[in-house]
């Protein structure tokens, strides 16, 4: 199978038929889950992803006495490729999420400074873990789309005088200010295509991840792969991704 | 960590630590410092120091890890409690797990790795003093020590890093720029090949600022090639 994706992009085709920038069929539901502050479901192709967004109260970072905290986890979950292990995250699992981290936090999606409490003493927490439902490749755009639909659906919870949280209870939304995109551009010898599934994936060169603001501005980027890239054909891959960003933006409310 | 962009790093064109924006700081090499290892080095750029070591090829257990059709590399990557102000605690963290990952993938398109099967080379970096621009420390050093260890590459790898500090792009960002700067890019070049095998950005950049960014760190990439070069030379010259 792997070979035959490899034949069939070598020829410019791909194993589903798709044009090589055309993305899966992609769906979106956010809130779906009722404990959460915030969620998203995404399936992209068969590739399916979770990502609840769970508030909580800590203390600030001493560098950054007047901005609350963002945490960004993933689990390969074991049910979602016979690959996947329980166990701590691995290494993709830690790499995944660090990706997203900064995709968020460069971009500055959240107003941070709208989640400090009592400024270097008491700040609200916003963590957001993405579970792995079913991998069938490119995970990381699909579950930065689902981290960044978790996020809009974000309610604050209400906190009493004493600045303690009331569980059920909400005020207003999370105040999110920007929408990043990531795009992973894959690259086959001089083929460039987007959204992999997971025989794809296993033939790829490299890949390299860009987060793409709405004004187009690039926040964050990772190249992956056991192979480089010619320092040529870099910038094709980010006009690529930028182009498809705008895209792919219109399925986020 | 946010990056400020309020903080004075750079006064008419001139960086606090008096560099020029497209300067890096004092690079200084050394190979074969570890007798213990297959090969070794030491790489600093200024205040950040990395030692390298590579072991290997060895042959790999427990068996299930083994390729059969060729060998393979494994790098950690490890930053010494003492080597930032306030204590590390010692082990690995989601950083350095993924810092280990990236680097990894930065060398192994340089090694001929299908000579090779069923053995592990292993590389092993230890940042002993940081301030900022660690992974590419470590990444230079690490192709170094792999060099001395005689393990056969198609090129050596070099590694810089570059950003945007106070709205001026520079090149090998220290522990101070990195922390308040607008963007950072981590990259590592092979280049005779012109392969790009790291490459890592964030902040907040136009494409334009990106493409001048990587075009700059391809230029010191090559400047810091040639130290590379002449570190190997000066250690193998007239031996047999």
């Amino acid at each position: 199978m792997e070979t035959y994706a490899l034949e069939l992009i070598q020829n410019g085709k791909r194993i589903d038929k798709r044009e090589f920038t055309q993305f899966r069929n992609i769906e979106i539901k956010d809130s779906v889950i009722d404990t959460a502050e915030g969620s998203a479901y995404v399936r992209m192709g068969n590739t399916q992803v979770i990502v609840g967004v769970k508030m909580g109260i800590g203390t600030p970072f001493p560098d950054t006495p007047n901005e609350g905290i963002l945490s960004v986890s993933a689990e390969f979950t074991p049910l979602a490729s016979p690959e996947f292990e329980s166990g701590p995250p691995g290494e993709d699992a830690v790499e995944l999420a660090r990706i997203i981290d900064r995709g968020i936090r460069e971009s500055k999606t959240i107003e941070m400074e709208k989640l400090v409490i009592t400024p270097g003493e008491k700040v609200r927490s916003v963590f957001i873990d993405i579970y792995i439902i079913d991998n069938q490749g490119n995970l990381l755009d699909a579950a930065a789309l689902a981290a960044l639909s978790a996020l809009l659906s974000a309610r604050m919870p209400k906190l009493d005088v004493e600045g303690n949280i009331i569980r059920g209870e909400h005020e207003g939304k999370l105040s999110v200010v920007h929408k990043p995109i990531t795009v992973s551009v894959c690259k086959v010898g001089d083929k460039l295509f987007l959204d992999p599934t997971k025989e794809e994936e296993s033939i790829l060169d490299a890949k390299l991840s860009i987060a793409v603001s709405e004004d187009d501005k690039i926040c964050a980027m990772q190249k992956q792969g056991s192979k480089g890239i010619e320092f040529d054909m870099l910038e094709k891959m980010i006009d690529i991704a930028i182009e498809k960003s705008r895209e792919l933006r219109k399925l986020v409310k | 960590m946010t990056k400020k962009s309020d903080t004075e790093l750079i006064i008419s064109g001139i960086r606090k630590d008096k560099r020029l924006p497209e300067q890096t700081r004092e690079i200084k090499m050394k190979i074969g410092n570890i007798v213990s290892a297959n090969g070794s080095a030491e790489v600093s750029f200024g205040n950040t120091v990395a030692l390298a070591s590579v072991h290997g090829p060895r042959p790999l257990f427990p068996r299930h890890l083994q390729e059969s059709q060729k060998g393979i590399l494994r790098v950690r990557y490890n930053m010494a409690p003492f080597s930032v102000v306030d204590r590390k605690s010692p082990g690995p963290d989601r950083r350095s797990t993924e810092i280990s990952k990236v680097t990894r993938l930065a060398l192994e398109p340089a090694l001929f790795l299908d000579d090779y099967p069923k053995v592990t080379v292993d590389g092993f970096v230890e940042i002993i003093q940081a301030d900022g621009s660690t992974r590419v420390t470590g990444i230079n050093a690490l192709s170094l020590a792999l060099a001395s260890a005689g393990i056969p590459m198609k090129d050596l790898v070099t590694a810089c890093s570059v950003g945007k500090i106070n709205g001026t792009l520079v090149v090998d960002l220290n522990g101070e720029e990195d922390n308040n700067s607008e963007a950072d890019v981590a990259f590592a070049i092979i280049p005779n090949r012109n392969l790009v095998s790291l490459l890592q950005m964030d902040g907040i950049l136009t494409k334009e600022e990106l493409i001048q960014l990587l075009e700059l760190a391809k230029r010191t990439c090559k400047k810091i090639y040639e130290m590379q070069r002449e570190a190997l030379l000066e250690k193998y010259k007239g031996e047999e």
